[in-house]
C-alpha cells in the first residue's frame, strides 16, 4: 500500500492536490453542504423567508404518495435493467467465451453500444416504437398488442427499461468475459472427463468461479439503473406518462428545477446521497476483499 | 475446447449472431430514417433500406440546423461536444497524474485526509446535487462558457485511482536511482513517471473521452446560449417540440452523428479501452 522510497517536502505536494482538491471543494463538497442544509429549511410561496424546520421535509416527504410512488418505481425499474442486463451479458459471454472463428469480430460488434450515449440510445428506441411510425409498434400491432408509451405508463417503463438494457450490456459482457477468460481451462476439462455435461458444468463450475465478477457488476449496475439512466428518461419520457417513469433521481430534477421545491428536492438530494454511499461502501468493502485474498 | 460437439458450436453463433443483431439494429435503423425524407417517414412504417437524401439530410443538418431547435447548425454543436470532450479528457488527466503523484510519493500530514476527500467525489454524482452545484456555478458566472461546462467535472476519483494503482507498481528503485543522481521530484515525474504511465494515459483519455462527449444534464443546464449547445443535448430539443411530429429524419441524422465519434474512438482504440475500462474498475 506505501510507497518505502519517498520525497520530502510539504508545500510541493499540497500544490500538487491543490487543483484536485479545490475543484473538489467548490463543485462537490459544497453543493453537496448545500443540499444536507437546505433539506432542514423550508421557503414560503415567494422565496423571500425561510425557516428552519428540521426533520420536517423528510417525514412530509416519506409520506407523500407521489414519492412513494416513485420509489417503487425506481426498485421496479432497477430490479429490470440489473437482471436483464445480467443475464444477457452473461448468455453472451459464455458464449463468446468458447468461440474460436470470429471472436474478436463478435466482441468488437457487442462493445459498441458502451460507446453510445443513454440519451441517444433512448431516443433510438423511442422511434423504434414510435406508436404511429415504429417499427416495433406496428409489428406488436399486428400481433394484437396496442402499443402506445405516450397513454400506456407500463408500455412506457417497458421502453425505458429495454433502452437502458441495450446500453449496459456491452458493459456488463467485457467483465463476464474477463471473469471466464480468468478461469483455468483444467478444471473445466477436468469436469468434463468425469462426465459432467457443458449446463452441469457451467451451473458447478463457472458460475460459483465467476460469482465475484458477477457481484461487483451486481453493485455497479444497480449505481447505473438509479443515476446514469437519467438521461434515457428525460430524453424520451420525461418521467410520464402520470408518474410512471418518474424514478428517484429524475425527481429530484423535476422537483428542483421545473416544480422549485428546494426544501423537497434537497431532501431528496440527501436520500440519494445515502443510497450512494451505502453502494459505494458495500462496493469497497468487496474490492478490498478482492485486492486481498 | 474440452470436447467436439458439433451441435453447441453452431447455438453459441446463433446465440451471438442474435446479440450483435439486437445491438445493431437501431442504429441501423436510425442511420436508414436519416438518408429519407421526411413524408416517407410519415407516411408508413419507417423503412429497412437506405434512400436517396443522404447527401441533403447532412449538407442541411450540418451547415443550417433544424429551425424548431433554434436553427443551430449540428456542425457547431459537434464542434462543441469535441471541445468539451478533449477538455474533459485532458483537464482530467492532468489533474489526477499530478494528485496521484503527491499522494503515492510524499509523506505529508492530511495526506490520507487528501485522499478520502477525492474519493468522495465518487459518491457525489451530478445528478444527485445538481441543484446546488448549477447554483454554485451561476454564482461564479460560468454559465454559458467552456469553462462551467468542463472545470465542474474535471475532479476525478477513478482517474486518481487508476493513476495511484499504477505508481504502486513502479519498482522502488527508479525513485531512489533519480534521487540518487540528484533529480527532484518534478524532474523524476516528468522524465520517469509520466513516459511510464502513457499507456494508462492513453487507456483513460478513451474513457474520459467518452464520459465528456456523453454528457447530458449538465451542459443542458448550464447552457442556455444556442452557441454552446452539444450534439447529445442537441437531440432533446430536437425531439421535444410541443405541436407537431418531430422531423424524424433530421433528428436521426442527428443521432448517427452524435454516436459515430465516440464509436469510433472504441473502435478504433478497443484494446486500449478495454484494458482501461477492466483496470479503472478492478
Amino acid at each position: 500500500m506505501h510507497k518505502k522510497v519517498t520525497f520530502r517536502g510539504f508545500a510541493l505536494p499540497v500544490a500538487l492536490l491543490l487543483p484536485q482538491l479545490v475543484v473538489t471543494a467548490i463543485f462537490f463538497l459544497w453543493p453537496a453542504g448545500q443540499a444536507l442544509y437546505q433539506s432542514v429549511l423550508r421557503q414560503d410561496a415567494f422565496g423571500l423567508r425561510t425557516t428552519y424546520v428540521g426533520l420536517a421535509n423528510f417525514e412530509r416527504l416519506f409520506s407523500d404518495p407521489l414519492y412513494l410512488n416513485s420509489f417503487q418505481v425506481t426498485v421496479v425499474f432497477s430490479l429490470a435493467v440489473t437482471f436483464l442486463g445480467l443475464a444477457i451479458a452473461l448468455l453472451l459471454a459464455t458464449m463468446a467465451d468458447r468461440v474460436i472463428k470470429g471472436a474478436s469480430g463478435y466482441k468488437t460488434l457487442l462493445i459498441m453500444p458502451y460507446a453510445v450515449a443513454p440519451a441517444v440510445a433512448g431516443v433510438l428506441w423511442w422511434f423504434l416504437f414510435n406508436p404511429s411510425i415504429g417499427l416495433f409498434a406496428h409489428t406488436l400491432r399486428a400481433l394484437g398488442i396496442d402499443w402506445n408509451h405516450l397513454l400506456n405508463g407500463d408500455q412506457a417503463l417497458i421502453l425505458v427499461v429495454i433502452a437502458a438494457v441495450w446500453k449496459q450490456i456491452s458493459y456488463n459482457f467485457l467483465f463476464f468475459l474477463a471473469g471466464l477468460q480468468a478461469i483455468p481451462r483444467s478444471l473445466v476439462e477436468a469436469a468434463a472427463i468425469d462426465g459432467a455435461g457443458p449446463m452441469k458444468r457451467f451451473w458447478t463450475i463457472v458460475f460459483p468461479l465467476l460469482s465475484p465478477t458477477a457481484f461487483f457488476l451486481l453493485v455497479v449496475n444497480v449505481t447505473y439503473a438509479f443515476f446514469d439512466t437519467f438521461q434515457i428518461i428525460h430524453a424520451t419520457t420525461s418521467g410520464g406518462p402520470g408518474q410512471s417513469t418518474t424514478i428517484l433521481v429524475y425527481k429530484v430534477y423535476s422537483d428542483g428545477f421545473v416544480g422549485l421545491d428546494l426544501g423537497s428536492s434537497a431532501a431528496q438530494s440527501v436520500v440519494l446521497m445515502a443510497i450512494v454511499i451505502v453502494l459505494t461502501f458495500v462496493q469497497f468493502r468487496y474490492i478490498e476483499r478482492r485486492v486481498q485474498y | 475446447m474440452v470436447e467436439n460437439r458439433p451441435f453447441l458450436t453452431v447455438l453459441r453463433h446463433v446465440v451471438l449472431l442474435a446479440g450483435v443483431a439486437i445491438v445493431l439494429f437501431p442504429v441501423w435503423v436510425a442511420f436508414v430514417a436519416s438518408t429519407h425524407p421526411q413524408p416517407t417517414l410519415l407516411s408508413g412504417v419507417a423503412p429497412l433500406w437506405p434512400g436517396d437524401r443522404l447527401v441533403e439530410n447532412y449538407s442541411q443538418l450540418l451547415s443550417a440546423g433544424m429551425a424548431q431547435a433554434g436553427g443551430t447548425p449540428v456542425g457547431l454543436m459537434l464542434f462543441n461536444s469535441f471541445v468539451m470532450a478533449l477538455l474533459i479528457a485532458t483537464g482530467k488527466i492532468a489533474v489526477s497524474l499530478i494528485s496521484a503523484f503527491a499522494i503515492v510519493y510524499f509523506r505529508f500530514p492530511f495526506r490520507m485526509i487528501a485522499f478520502w476527500i477525492i474519493f468522495l467525489t465518487l459518491m457525489l454524482p451530478v445528478e444527485v446535487r445538481i441543484l446546488p452545484t448549477f447554483e454554485v456555478v451561476a454564482d461564479l458566472g460560468m454559465l454559458n462558457s467552456y469553462a462551467g461546462l468542463t472545470i465542474p467535472l474535471i475532479a476525478s476519483a477513478t482517474a486518481t485511482f487508476l493513476f495511484r494503482q499504477f505508481y504502486l507498481t513502479v519498482p522502488d528503485q527508479l525513485a531512489e536511482a533519480a534521487r540518487m543522481d540528484g533529480a527532484g521530484p518534478m524532474r523524476f515525474f516528468f522524465d520517469i513517471l509520466v513516459p511510464l504511465s502513457r499507456t494508462n494515459i492513453a487507456a483513460i483519455f478513451v474513457i474520459m473521452f467518452l464520459f465528456g462527449w456523453n454528457q447530458y444534464l449538465w451542459p443542458l443546464l448550464v447552457t442556455t446560449d444556442e452557441s454552446f449547445t452539444t450534439i447529445v443535448m442537441g437531440i432533446y430539443r430536437m425531439v421535444n417540440v410541443s405541436d407537431e411530429q418531430p422531423q424524424w429524419h433530421l433528428v436521426m441524422a442527428t443521432a448517427t452523428l452524435a454516436l459515430l465519434p465516440p464509436v469510433a474512438v472504441v473502435l478504433v482504440m478497443q484494446r486500449l479501452f478495454v484494458k482501461g475500462l477492466v483496470e479503472t474498475e478492478k
